[in-house]
């Protein structure tokens, strides 16, 4: 095939389906090679002329894909004839961040980012079995994920806000070397001859910018984290620099603590059970799991956990945060090639770095350049050496607690099979959580638990308790007893925590012949829809899936974060916020944790509260339709 | 110039060209050698071969599913309180096995308060410290512990592996100096890893070797003082070694920090709540200020009874980890309820130092009892609640001593005395220590419980060793 017949291809095309119509809309973004992805290659096998002009659009294409946020949609809209509700919301939605596109295209990073989350539709490159199509689309037209950039004055304000900040401190911190003003840090007392302990930015931050807005962060509490809580009341008498509790707290409304299902509670069976396994096994073990610390009650307990996830077996940790931190490095080492999600969490990070693997970050959810990383590995092989990468390992979160989103588990599964790599999913906030039966993103998703090598999650968010657990294929998991630093050198949970595990689990498994589990679980969904849906209509920025029940609300202006905050607080709500350098610097944000034990009221409280804030502040700053929320609708005139 | 200029056009015509020619030579040379170098693109086809090619080790060895640790772990069924006693697979056996050293695990007033806990805060506190984890029974712990130690500031971990482990990488970066001694546990070796600074070992409680070490630094230091000047030093050792069993020479150490000017960090996770009048660790047994320690940290899963860990010390070097502690920044808080477990059991610790003498006593009188046993050599100071026993003449086969203390272990425990081997991750100690039996002594042992210890151990020593 030459050149001259390839180009009169989609002609040809043209007549088998309404492609031409579709191109039009997207107004010439649709490469050649696009074109013959989907179609050709089907009908031609590959020639020399088509590589040859495969490898001159290549690097064309990438600077295409990240520019046209839907030009990779095509094959979706080729198939999906007649075109869905969903695809034309998406061309109107095209035509409009394509004008918002030209001013920020500079920012590339945020531009690349939003081609990759933002479309509802995976782009795919590969050449899709029609069974293939008839399953993604099951999960994609569910799937909505949502990154709106602000308008581009209100960066430009955020950034100014910052640079105020910064130059009031340059400004304190000169009037101290003087002596005049007031700056009480408890700075490094001078030891002659040592070398100082900290950095001058590190202090100069904590001093000048985050202490401005400190009584947002470590709220300390004194009753149960359930649906409501009591804040303590703390007065600072020097612009926070140091905090005095009055004695008196403040009962409040919790949407700061990540309590999904509701099974933080001072009363009920959970408490009960618990309270028996204190009086029957004390309140701790002090042994380690190989050491004889590893009591039938652990064992029931990493049997019920394999059951819950449907994996031949689990191990578990007294603390979440260890369990990616110690187990990590007893599956990768030296000569693996670790992916990892850009935005995942400290103790992944953490663990990969123990590990002593190489780690290479991609692209917060972005498949396409997951696939691009895991190809260059295993063309390229290990630097200097050239030997093959040992194992390639792609470590992802179920739910990304910062921006609420749901990472692809489906295309992580397929690029998986496809390049031989093993994936570690860590589920700390969506274990529990989303889910018909409350198991996970994998039960999200109706995938096989199987075809992940690595189930991790936390006992901390849905179950009320704390810790970790790891599951997978007896192997794994019988190297893990073995190997894991965790099994060895650390004490193995407390028998209360365990039990408290075990109740709630069993509660959400039906096993106490009730229906509360199911009911909880539905619930949450509920409420994470009706408050997302709520929250998007009034306008505001609202980031991530709309099944993930953390709800990062983005405000741009750190100001703003901490007047919020503050007058939720006044008011009877309890929020987290979320500010540099724990996200982008113009993209601080407020969290509202969604809980089953939340009820209708407490929401539209919260939402009325939340309107007038954003009227006030000027936060519905969203140019964008808000998400289907069909289903949401249906269950709220059930409701 | 202009003289230049005419020889040039003096110069005879093939001179000129030949000049020419060595100029465009040395051009070519140098800017086009590499045009001719073979392009070494691959074509899509050669790389979907080497991705079909590859094929990755499998993410778990095999392990035989009768490996020992495994079978010990799914046979021997523990069930019931492990106090004094435990009770494995239905037999009652004495505990010389958990690092339950007062009793604190099993205490009654300690499991009472953390039932009144229970039934006001529920089990979980659903959040990191920063996000509404914080509740008033953890600044009333860490107010505690600052009280007890006699330090400004505590800051509190919800697990002891992750206290020191990420206490460390919070001061020392990379490009900083680490001195650190070789026997130092495992979740501090993991903390020097993480800091990614330069580690200089120094042999198991040498201090001439430390010494050696700082004036070798001091002398590198002298040569470049502008690095000098941004370089941290770091001292960290233990205060009493849990692979061991001895005490760090800590008035040596202290005296060394103020001559060489290091920072010294002391990691108290088994000495905290035994060593010391009133158990406040190895700074009250060698009656030293702790404000001449920088930083200690300690678990609270031993002595205390309870889970999690601590630092202490001057309230500018604590409270930096507010900020820039990994396990204290990301990870969920302690559940109250084991806060209050731990405040119970340092209040009882202040209330009956008593406790302590009889452990000391205990821990004496055992440590003479078992250097009576025949082939064995035990290693740590009389003091120390933990006590190894080692093999006096080890093969040379490591696989082949830890089968044999396996074994010497399993028969006593067969005749109702727990013991167990002290496990390391063999491949990843930094110094791996001999194979041994780990005894840990709780204050609560009488003395015809210690004599059945003795004559069961000595028996299985005698029975295995001699076969």
């Amino acid at each position: 095939m030459n050149i001259d017949e390839f180009s009169q291809k989609p002609v040809y095309l043209a007549s088998k389906s309404d492609v031409i119509q579709d191109t039009s809309r997207i107004r010439g973004r649709m490469t050649i090679r696009e074109i013959y992805n989907t179609h050709v290659k089907e009908e031609f096998p590959a020639s020399q002329t088509v590589q040859a002009l495969e490898s001159v659009t290549s690097k064309r294409m990438t600077d295409i894909l990240s520019e046209a946020p839907f030009s990779g949609s095509v094959t979706e809209q080729t198939t999906r004839i007649p075109v869905l509700t969903h695809g034309n919301g998406l061309h109107q939605e095209n035509d409009r961040l394509k004008t918002k596109l030209s001013v920020t295209n500079k920012q590339r990073i945020n531009g690349h980012r939003r081609s990759c989350s933002e479309t509802p539709y995976g782009r795919s490159m590969q050449k899709k079995s029609e069974m293939d199509i008839q399953h993604d689309k099951k999960w994609e037209s569910r799937f909505y994920e949502s990154f709106e950039d602000p308008p581009i004055w209100t960066s430009i304000l955020t950034y100014i806000s910052f640079l105020i900040l910064i130059l009031v401190g340059h400004m304190r911190e000169f009037l101290k070397k003087l002596g005049i003003g007031r700056v009480k840090n408890i700075s490094e007392p001078n030891i002659p001859g040592f070398v100082t302990l900290y950095q001058t930015w590190e202090s100069f931050y904590h001093w000048y910018i985050f202490r401005r807005g400190k009584d947002t962060l470590y709220r300390a509490i004194n009753s149960v984290p359930g649906a409501e809580m009591d804040v303590m009341d703390r007065v600072t008498d020097d612009h926070y620099w140091t905090f005095r509790y009055t004695g008196t707290s403040t009962r409040v409304i919790n949407f700061g603590s990540y309590n999904y299902l509701g099974f933080s509670q001072n009363t009920g069976p959970c408490a009960e059970a618990v309270e028996k396994s204190v009086n029957e096994l004390g309140n701790a073990i002090c042994a380690s799991r190989q050491e004889l610390g590893y009591l039938q009650i652990h064992k029931e307990l990493d049997d019920l956990v394999a059951d819950y996830l449907g994996v031949e077996a689990a191990i578990t940790v007294p603390m979440g945060f260890a369990t990616n931190s110690m187990n990590l490095p007893a599956l990768v080492e030296k000569g693996c090639l670790i992916l990892s999600d850009e935005l995942n969490h400290a103790s992944l990070i953490l663990g990969c770095r123990l590990s002593g693997a190489q780690i290479k970050t991609f692209k917060h959810n972005c498949m396409e350049d997951l696939e691009e990383k895991l190809k260059e590995a295993i063309i390229d092989k290990q630097p200097r050496t050239h030997r093959k990468w040992k194992k390639i390992l792609i470590v992802v979160e179920g739910i990304y607690s910062m921006e609420g989103s749901i990472v692809k588990l489906p295309d992580v599964i397929r690029l998986k099979k496809k390049y031989k790599a093993y994936v570690y999913l860590d589920e700390a906030h969506s274990i529990g959580a989303i889910g018909p039966h409350g198991k996970g993103v994998v039960d999200y998703f109706g995938m096989d638990p199987k075809d992940i090598d690595i189930m991790m999650g936390t006992f901390t968010k849905s179950f009320g308790a704390v810790g970790g657990y790891i599951g997978g294929s007896k192997r794994l998991i019988n190297h893990l007893r073995l190997r894991s630093h965790s099994a060895i050198y650390s004490s193995t949970m407390a028998p209360s925590i365990v039990q408290q595990v075990i109740s709630s689990m069993n509660i959400i498994l039906g096993r106490d012949n009730s229906r509360d589990g199911i009911k909880r679980i539905n619930q949450l969904k509920w409420n994470t829809r009706y408050f997302r849906r709520r929250l998007q209509e009034m306008g505001f920025i609202v980031y991530g899936n709309k099944d993930s029940p953390v709800v990062p609300m983005v405000t741009f202006s750190p100001a703003k974060v901490v007047y919020f905050s503050r007058y939720c607080l006044e008011h009877g709500i309890g929020v987290t916020v979320a500010a540099f350098p724990a996200v982008p610097l113009e993209k601080s944000r407020i969290r509202f944790c969604l809980s089953a034990s939340h009820t209708k009221e407490m929401l539209d409280k919260v939402l009325e509260m939340t309107d007038k804030l954003g009227d006030t502040l000027s936060l519905k700053l969203s140019r964008k339709e808000p998400a289907e929320y069909g289903d949401s609708e249906d269950q709220d005139e059930e409701k | 110039m202009y003289d230049m200029f005419q020889a040039l056009l003096q110069a005879p015509s093939y001179h000129l060209f030949f000049e020419a020619l060595l100029i465009i030579w040395i051009f070519k040379l140098l800017f086009f050698s590499k045009a001719y170098a073979p392009e070494s693109v691959l074509t899509e086809k050669e790389k979907e071969e080497l991705i079909a090619e590859w094929q990755p080790e499998p993410l778990a060895p095999e392990i035989p599913d009768d490996h020992p640790v495994l079978m010990a772990m799914e046979n021997n069924i523990i069930t019931g309180k492990p106090g004094k006693y435990v009770t494995i697979n239905g037999k009652s056996c004495v505990n010389m096995a958990t690092l339950n050293f007062l009793g604190m695990a099993g205490n009654p007033s300690v499991e009472a308060e953390a039932i009144k806990t229970l039934k006001k805060y529920g089990v979980g506190s659903c959040g990191p410290r920063g996000f509404y984890g914080t509740m008033d029974v953890h600044l009333e712990l860490e107010d505690k512990i600052a009280k007890f130690m006699n330090c400004e500031e505590a800051i509190l971990y919800a697990f002891g592996f992750a206290t020191i482990a990420s206490a460390i990488p919070a001061y020392s970066k990379r490009g900083d100096v680490i001195f650190a001694d070789e026997g130092v546990c495992f979740a501090i070796q993991k903390g020097l890893v993480a800091s990614r600074s330069k580690i200089k070992w120094f042999k198991h409680n040498d201090m001439e070797d430390l010494e050696r070490l700082l004036i070798e630094q001091a002398k590198e230091d002298k040569k470049n003082p502008k690095k000098a000047k941004v370089t941290r030093r770091f001292l960290v050792v233990e205060g009493l070694y849990i692979n061991y069993g001895d005490l760090c020479p800590l008035p040596k150490l202290v005296e060394l920090k103020w001559k060489y000017k290091v920072r010294l960090f002391l990691e108290e996770s088994l000495s905290f709540g035994i060593l010391g009048s009133n158990g406040k660790g190895v700074t009250e047994h060698y009656n030293i200020s702790p404000d001449d320690i920088d930083l200690i940290a300690a678990s609270l899963e031993n002595a205390i009874g309870s889970t999690g860990g601590f630092c202490c010390g001057k309230k500018y070097i604590v409270d930096h980890q507010r900020l820039s502690g990994l396990g204290y920044c990301f990870s969920a808080s302690l559940p109250p309820m084991l806060a209050t477990a731990a405040i119970e059991s340092l209040r009882l610790i202040d209330e009956k130092p008593g406790m302590l003498v009889e452990l000391r006593e205990n821990c004496e009188k055992i440590h003479s009892k078992l250097s009576d046993i025949n082939g064995t050599v035990i290693v740590g100071e009389p003091i120390s609640p933990v006590k190894h026993i080692r093999l006096a003449e080890p093969s040379t086969d490591r696989d082949f001593d830890v089968q044999t203390l396996q074994k010497i272990a399993d028969l006593s425990r067969d005749n109702k005395v727990a013991v167990t081997l002290a496990r390391y991750l063999e491949e990843e100690e930094h110094k791996l220590p001999l194979p041994s039996i780990r005894i840990s002594v709780n204050n609560q042992l009488s003395d015809e419980e210690i004599d059945t210890v003795f004559t069961t151990l000595s028996e299985a020593f005698q029975k295995i060793i001699t076969h």
